[in-house]
């Protein structure tokens, strides 16, 4: 009996060069791309029997939380350890999965790009809460079970980059920070003590490439492999920073909530 | 003005962030070494919670109870000063972590909520949802953050470590790190590093570690005469899902909650109980609870190596779901409540398998999950008379501390679940402390110290790059990887005797043999990772000796360690640290006696569920905490 393959379509090369490679594999059961890749990377031949060089890919977790292995698969941008071979072949009725890396952060090789722009976002939008730092004494403050929710889901995003690499307004001529940061603004000024920096954040969002730069299209809640309500955020935050503005001009610091 | 002292810390997980964020807070400068995106190591993994004694549900719970499970679940191969300190600052962690806002799982009125866990009769496990160490790691993440943008960290991301410089003295006074961008070798200059690089799992190839954890920053340490402690001790998870490429955890808090593991019963069979009696294996045709029956006192949450072995035995007996090596864990019966607390592990289960488990019951085998063992460093105890002349957490190595996953102490030969995340946030604040009483103590810096000392590093990782790129034999080292790790799980997990273990160490002397014929896919400079995994195969071949040659030398039964033709616990003659010294042939290994200066070994016993209110001797009256 014929073993059953499919097929990693795969948009490689460095930048300046890319190029479509193919390669046939076993289809075994439990298959994912990552674990595809992996027998790529222990014999590199492709579909026309050629020995070439292994793919590079970034990985890390493998249970999607890690937020490494992100790219394109099929067009659509998520983690591939997550990305089960047989659903594809069940869902598409092809053997053939296409995987490319990311378009809108620079190009490394192969699928691998260069995410850190993600990480320097964190730091313009204050991605922290400001404290007294570890030798402080004493617990935090109480919240409820509500708010812990809400902060957990926000929380638990892993910077991988699916929302910028699906939003149209990420791209080589707009400024525009991505969902992902905002979100996280809107994290940080739920805590209790993270309420205090508030302004801190959303003053950086009433720039050029803050808040406004959002075209409302929605993908990035499509494309969150964690299913954070991205579009809740910016609703959250476009809210706060309006306000914001206002009492930059009218408001005194005691009057702030 | 005197220029602020540098420090590298390489390995940005839990241990790493928490001592680069100490350092800095006592005023040093800090460079940040790490193979990823710190916010993407290893510590997002951990998911059932951290274990913190204070006392939540009215069970008279105390530190001093966590530090005597702590030292029981590692069936007292660990030195206890530590374990008592680490417990003891372990409420004051949760608090600073809570202060820095992290979302832990709350109660009705707004307070920490906790949970229980393996090895343990109490409620005292901290946790954010199913993924407790993911948060944990992104709150300190935050902080190093706000260090950064302060100028007092300085993040080396995609850098690898390939080498320690040590001066004439021989202490530690920078590295040499790859950019695994475009594989260029750079020189960092300190005059201390520390590492908190993680476990070994991928010697394994498959376990339930991230495609990071190769061991290979501490078996480069350990090859350049760093000692290594108590490699063989390699902690086997209960439960995980079997795959292609890796083997997912499915966290111990799922049997906290109340998830329940069972086969089928086959009355026909018979099995022997802790206690020697034999009992048939439950009812033919109904779901039987064998941890349950057989130990009455913990069930469910026996201590991991316990559970481990007993999972195999029933597999081993026929009994798996299905015939195959694999059983049921279940939480089809739990609360919707329950369920949505555990969401986050139950969702990998089904993205990876397709079932659901709220609706059929998950099939889980164990799988290699920690190393207890690690790098040795020193531990002077609060009352000690050379406290101020020793440091905690420094290697034999001056300057060269480690700490987290990859150093040894705090778990000996068995960790009990939800304290990594503590030992690795406590030791990780320990070294901080440490590392600037170590510097005061340090009369030249690395400026005033000839340059060709650096150059002469980068110059041997340069000649071993062009030699390795230029190979041409006719072996693949992934497939060599395969080889080992085949060895490795067959021989050196769960189950281990003499007769395996000698052979075992003379194949991985024969893959080392092999690999000096290989030859790599790629001879590129830009991005190839097949050079990055060739490099580290060489020290992680080193260290798989390490743990083979220690497991061989312990002719006894402790904790993770479990040899059946020595089927108990030899005080008399291994109650002692096993260390590991460099040697080209194989490793020399001597052994130190361990410090059970506040607990007698006695006897560990899970069929039994007593709550023992544990008097600890030789408590220190000041015992300074770094919170």
């Amino acid at each position: 009996m014929k073993k059953e393959t499919y097929i990693l379509k795969i948009y490689r090369g460095n930048p300046g060069h890319q190029y479509w490679e193919e390669f046939e594999l076993p289809l075994r059961p439990g298959e994912n791309v990552i674990s595809g890749l992996m027998e790529i990377q222990k014999n590199p031949m492709n579909r026309k029997g050629e020995k070439v060089t292994p793919v590079a890919w970034e990985q890390g977790c493998l249970e999607e939380v890690c937020g490494s292995c992100s790219m394109l698969i099929n067009g659509f941008p998520r983690q591939s350890c997550t990305a089960l071979i047989a659903n594809y072949i069940r869902d598409t009725g092809k053997n053939t999965i296409t995987l490319a890396p990311f378009t809108k952060f620079p190009l490394i090789r192969d699928l691998m790009v260069d995410r850190s722009r993600m990480f320097e976002n964190l730091k313009k939008v204050h991605g922290w809460i400001d404290t007294e730092g570890s030798k402080e004494e004493g617990p935090g403050p109480l919240i409820s079970q509500d708010k812990q929710e809400v902060m957990y889901t926000l929380s638990t995003c892993m910077t991988c980059g699916c929302c910028s690499e699906g939003c149209p307004q990420v791209n080589k001529r707009s400024k525009f920070i991505g969902p992902a940061p905002i979100s996280q603004a809107r994290l940080f000024n739920a805590h209790p003590t993270g309420k205090m920096q508030k302004s801190s954040r959303l003053r950086p969002l009433m720039q050029e490439g803050g808040i406004s730069d959002c075209g409302n299209a929605q993908n990035c809640v499509e494309v969150c492999p964690k299913n954070i309500p991205l579009t809740d955020s910016i609703a959250v935050i476009g809210r706060d920073v309006t306000l914001q503005a206002l009492r930059d001009v009218f408001s005194f610091p005691d009057r702030e909530q | 003005m005197k220029k602020l002292q540098e420090v590298i810390v390489v390995g940005g997980g839990l241990a790493g962030l928490a001592c680069a964020m100490r350092l800095a807070e006592n005023g040093l400068r800090v460079k940040v070494v790490s193979v990823t995106k710190v916010k993407r190591s290893h510590s997002v993994c951990a998911q059932g919670g951290i274990n913190a004694a204070m006392n939540m549900k009215g069970e008279n719970d105390s530190p001093l109870i966590h530090a005597y499970d702590t030292i029981k679940a590692g069936d007292f191969l660990a030195n206890q000063p530590p374990i008592l300190e680490m417990c003891l600052a372990a409420p004051k962690i949760i608090h600073m972590l809570d202060r820095f806002g992290c979302p832990f799982n709350r109660t009705p009125t707004g307070h920490l909520d906790v949970r229980r866990f393996g090895g343990t009769l109490y409620h005292r496990t901290v946790f954010c949802g199913a993924s407790t160490g993911q948060q944990l790691l992104y709150t300190l993440d935050e902080q190093v953050r706000r260090h950064e943008t302060k100028g007092l960290v300085e993040k080396f991301e995609n850098h690898e470590f390939l080498r320690l410089v040590r001066d004439a003295e021989g202490r530690a006074r920078g590295i040499v790190v790859m950019n695994l961008f475009n594989l260029k070798l750079e020189v960092l200059k300190a005059d201390a590093v520390v590492f908190a690089t993680g476990g070994p799992g991928l010697i394994f190839k498959m376990s339930t570690n991230s495609t990071f954890c190769t061991g290979a920053a501490n078996a480069r340490l350990y090859m350049q005469g760093m000692h290594y402690a108590n490699g063989e001790f390699i902690q086997i998870h209960p439960s995980s899902i079997p795959g292609h490429d890796k083997l997912r955890l499915i966290s111990e808090s799922v049997r906290g909650e109340g998830g329940r593991i069972w086969v089928y019963g086959d009355s026909s069979k018979q099995i022997e109980t802790p206690k020697g009696e034999m009992i048939p294996c439950g009812t033919t045709g109904e779901p039987w609870y064998f941890l349950e029956e057989m130990y009455p006192g913990y069930g469910n949450l026996v201590s991991r190596d316990v559970g481990a072995r007993e999972v195999l035995r029933v597999c081993e007996m026929g009994l798996g779901i299905d015939g195959k090596m694999q059983v049921h864990l279940d939480v089809t019966e739990l609360s919707e409540e329950k369920q949505h607390k555990l969401e986050a592990v139950l969702d990998i289960y089904q993205k990876f398998t397709g079932d659901d488990p709220r609706k059929v019951p998950m099939k889980i085998f164990p799988a290699v999950h920690y190393s207890m063992g690690g790098a040795w460093v020193d531990w002077p105890a609060a009352d000690d008379l050379d406290r101020q002349s020793r440091f905690r957490q420094m290697s034999n190595i001056a300057g060269c501390f480690n700490c987290g996953e990859s150093d040894y102490q705090y778990h000996g030969a068995n960790r009990l679940g939800a304290n990594s995340l503590l030992s690795c946030i406590y030791s990780g604040l320990v070294a901080g402390d440490e590392v600037p009483r170590y510097l005061a103590t340090v009369e030249s810096c690395y400026e005033d110290l000839p340059e060709s000392m650096y150059k002469e590093a980068v110059e041997i990782e340069e000649l071993f790059k062009k030699d390795l790129l230029s190979r041409t034999g006719c072996e693949n080292v992934h497939v060599l990887h395969e080889e080992l790790a085949a060895l490795m799980v067959s021989h050196v997990t769960v189950r281990r005797s003499n007769v395996d273990l000698l052979r075992t160490l003379n194949q991985i002397k024969e893959i080392r043999e092999r690999y000096q014929n290989i030859q790599l896919d790629d001879t590129g400079v830009f991005a190839n990772q097949t050079y990055q995994f060739a490099h580290q195969f060489v020290s992680m071949l080193e260290l798989a000796l390490v743990m083979t040659k220690g497991a061989l030398l312990r002719d006894e039964f402790r904790g993770a360690h479990y040899k059946p033709e020595f089927p108990e616990r030899d005080d008399a003659h291994f109650l002692k640290t096993t260390i590991a010294k460099y040697a080209r042939e194989e490793p020399e290994i001597f052994y130190e006696p361990v410090d059970t200066r506040h607990l007698e070994p006695i006897l560990r016993d899970y069929t039994v569920a007593k709550k023992v209110k544990p008097s600890l001797k030789n408590i220190p009256e000041h015992i300074q905490l770094p919170l």
